[in-house]
């Protein structure tokens, strides 16, 4: 049961490849989808992710925007109140910080504070993630601060069918929706439906089946918890993977189910590891998952220190194989 | 009646009056309302202010939109928000236009082009400009106005919106109430540019007005408005204002000198309309009528706040997302 939607006619496409498929579908779909975002038009976006949609559909809906992100992402609640379906890109989700105001006391607030008078659909994507030896400002996974904010949506999809599926289901849906990207991923291909169909916000997918521990991840890392499962399957050790897809909300049903299979859980991201999105995962099955675990619950993320320049560094910071076998061990030895 | 016999500036006149008058009049009540703990938080008068949205919104349509600021009570009536639903959202009833979980800083009515009070300064400034963005793309030559403060003018979003909504032919007021206090602090003391400069900068109309005539003010801002619906260009409007009460209700405005304060009734937008109406022959009864009138409706509204219901928990938990 990987995902259902693939079936034999599928191709393959790349992360990247398949948010433009997505952006451009929206756009014909509803006239009310525009993009703003800077060099996202004429330059077809830093990762090219809106690469030739000013061609299709004119500057009037594909937008370059100055380098001012607070102002942005407010313009984008103001036509979303006006009754459009505004998409921004924040070029690295780093540059998010200029924009809180817009996203948390605005966008999340409007439909709540407003006693309901009108939704504020609305879609930030913006790309995180190290390994690009980008430094400090241009690598940092931030979905655990949005997460926090009542009002907010948060999604992360980790092959390209998801972040087109997921892509379109952001659109369509009427809350401000933070869409993020890990940039790794943008040239990786995966498989890909021939007929793609919006996938609902809140969902899991269960990535790889297994008996003896469950991972649960989202974004990049699922790849690396699929890489280290198929190396441990060597070992007879059999690994559940849950591909958590939306962070805000995120799937605690799939999450206690996997848990009452394998009654063994580590959490991995490539987020901070303190305070975040492992965090509440860990709280919440420790809570109502209690009489289901076997072992401690284990996080595996990076640690409590920004992202560093140095390739030597950046490679040690993780979150890595090394790490998460460790983790594994812990568990199950 | 000498109605027939009355100019039409003195018609107008008695229409900007009587909107002033209404706004003046709910304001002293809140003042009175909060003082005895009805009305909880916090709420920000403009008394002294009215002439501004008495003025600017005699020239705009529902379709048009405002933002408005935490000082914006008289803002929102202006704009024609409803007064049964606007007494009871500052009583945090459910009946209340936002159902009571926005409040004074968080008021609201889309259905009057209203889009929303903002507790941060400058907050709804940009929000503005992008429904001006909605606007230009709708093409029904409607047009945005982001009300806000001198506080407001240093704040970063301010700038950047001055910016796009020039680069961006964008069919924006910005209209500035210049009250000479940003919260607690003088505007000399915050900001060291001038918003004529800044017009200049980003190639915009800049008028400078003081709103003690609301007369002259309305014709000002109706050519104004008029301009930037025909050109699709932003502009700015700076209005000189006085504020009467404090940044906050309950402030003891310590830091205001008490020869400013003296002076406060020479520079009221209300009285000085009034004056003028008398001078242009109406009589001290219709006015006196016309303030019963409208003290009539705010008792009437008050009575139905205060019998109103309190909101339930679970339909507010409710009403995170659409």
């Amino acid at each position: 049961m990987n995902n259902p939607q693939i079936s034999e006619e599928t191709e393959t496409l790349r992360f990247g490849q398949a948010l433009n498929r997505a952006l451009g579908d929206a756009m014909r779909a509803d006239d009310r989808v525009f993009l703003m975002g800077e060099d996202i038009a004429l330059a077809g976006g830093p990762f090219g992710v809106t690469r030739k949609l000013l061609d299709e559909f004119g500057q009037r809906r594909v937008r370059d925007y100055p380098i001012a992100e607070a102002s942005m992402v407010n313009l984008a609640v103001g036509a979303a109140l006006g009754g459009y379906k505004p998409v921004v890109e924040i070029m690295f989700m780093d540059f998010c910080t200029l924009a809180m105001d817009a996203l948390v006391n605005q966008a999340a607030k409007a439909h709540f504070m407003f006693g309901e008078q009108g939704p504020v659909p609305l879609v930030l994507r913006t790309p995180h993630g190290g390994g690009l030896n980008a430094g400090p400002q241009h690598s940092q996974c931030l979905e655990a601060w949005f997460a926090h904010i009542p009002g907010l949506i948060v999604v992360c999809p980790s092959n390209a069918a998801d972040a087109y599926g997921l892509l379109r289901a952001a659109i369509d849906n009427p809350n401000p929706v933070v869409f993020v990207e890990n940039k790794r991923l943008y040239s990786a291909k995966s498989e890909f439906p021939a007929n793609p169909q919006p996938i609902e916000i809140g969902k899991a997918r269960t990535a790889r089946s297994g008996s003896d521990l469950t991972i649960v991840t989202y974004g990049n890392t699922v790849h690396l918890a699929e890489q280290v499962a198929k190396q441990r399957a060597d070992q007879n050790i059999d690994i559940e993977i849950i591909d958590l897809r939306s962070l805000q909300p995120w799937d605690e049903t799939a999450v206690l189910t996997s848990l009452s299979k394998t009654h063994r859980l580590i959490v991995l991201h490539e987020a901070t590891e303190a305070f975040g999105i492992g965090a509440e995962i860990a709280a919440r099955m420790a809570d109502i998952g209690f009489d289901e675990l076997d072992a401690p619950i284990i996080r595996v993320g990076a640690p409590f220190m920004p992202v560093p320049y140095s390739v030597a560094l950046e490679a040690e910071f993780g979150p890595n194989a090394e790490q998460l076998n460790t983790a594994i061990d812990r568990l199950l030895l | 009646m000498p109605t027939l016999k009355r100019s039409a500036p003195t018609r107008l006149l008695l229409g900007l009056y009587r909107t002033m008058l209404r706004i003046r009049r709910v304001e002293e009540r809140l003042s009175a309302l909060f003082a005895d703990g009805t009305i909880p938080g916090f709420i920000h008068l403009s008394i002294g202010q009215e002439s501004v949205p008495a003025a600017i919104t005699h020239h705009l349509t529902n379709s048009d939109t405002v933002a408005i600021t935490h000082r914006g009570h008289g803002q929102a009536l202006a704009k024609g928000i409803n007064l049964d639903a606007f007494l009871a959202e500052m009583m945090g009833r459910a009946s209340g236009i936002c159902q009571g979980r926005g409040g004074s800083m968080h008021i609201a009515d889309s259905s009057v082009g209203m889009l929303g009070a903002n507790g941060i300064v400058a907050g709804g400034i940009p929000i503005a400009v992008g429904s001006a963005l909605a606007h230009q793309l709708d093409g029904q030559g409607n047009i945005a106005v982001p009300y806000f403060g001198d506080g407001a003018i240093a704040e970063g979003v301010f700038h950047e919106s001055l910016n796009i909504a020039s680069l961006w032919n964008l069919p924006c007021l910005f209209v500035c109430e210049n009250n000479g206090w940003g919260e607690f602090s003088k505007t000399d003391d915050q900001f060291s540019g001038s918003l004529k400069k800044l017009a200049a900068t980003y190639d915009m109309d800049y008028q400078f007005i003081d709103a003690l005539d609301v007369a002259k003010l309305s014709n000002l801002a109706g050519r104004m408005i008029k301009a930037v619906r025909k050109t699709s260009r932003p502009a700015i409007l700076e209005c000189k204002v006085t504020r009467h009460h404090g940044h906050y209700e309950g402030d003891p405005q310590k830091y205001r000198p008490e020869e400013e304060l003296n002076q406060l009734g020479g520079q009221d937008p209300v009285s000085h309309a009034y004056d003028k109406l008398i001078t242009a022959g109406i009589p001290v009864s219709e006015l006196t009528e016309l303030d019963r009138q409208i003290q009539a409706e705010i008792d009437a509204s008050v009575a139905q706040a205060m019998a109103a219901d309190h909101p339930q928990f679970d339909q507010a938990a409710a009403g995170v997302y659409a």
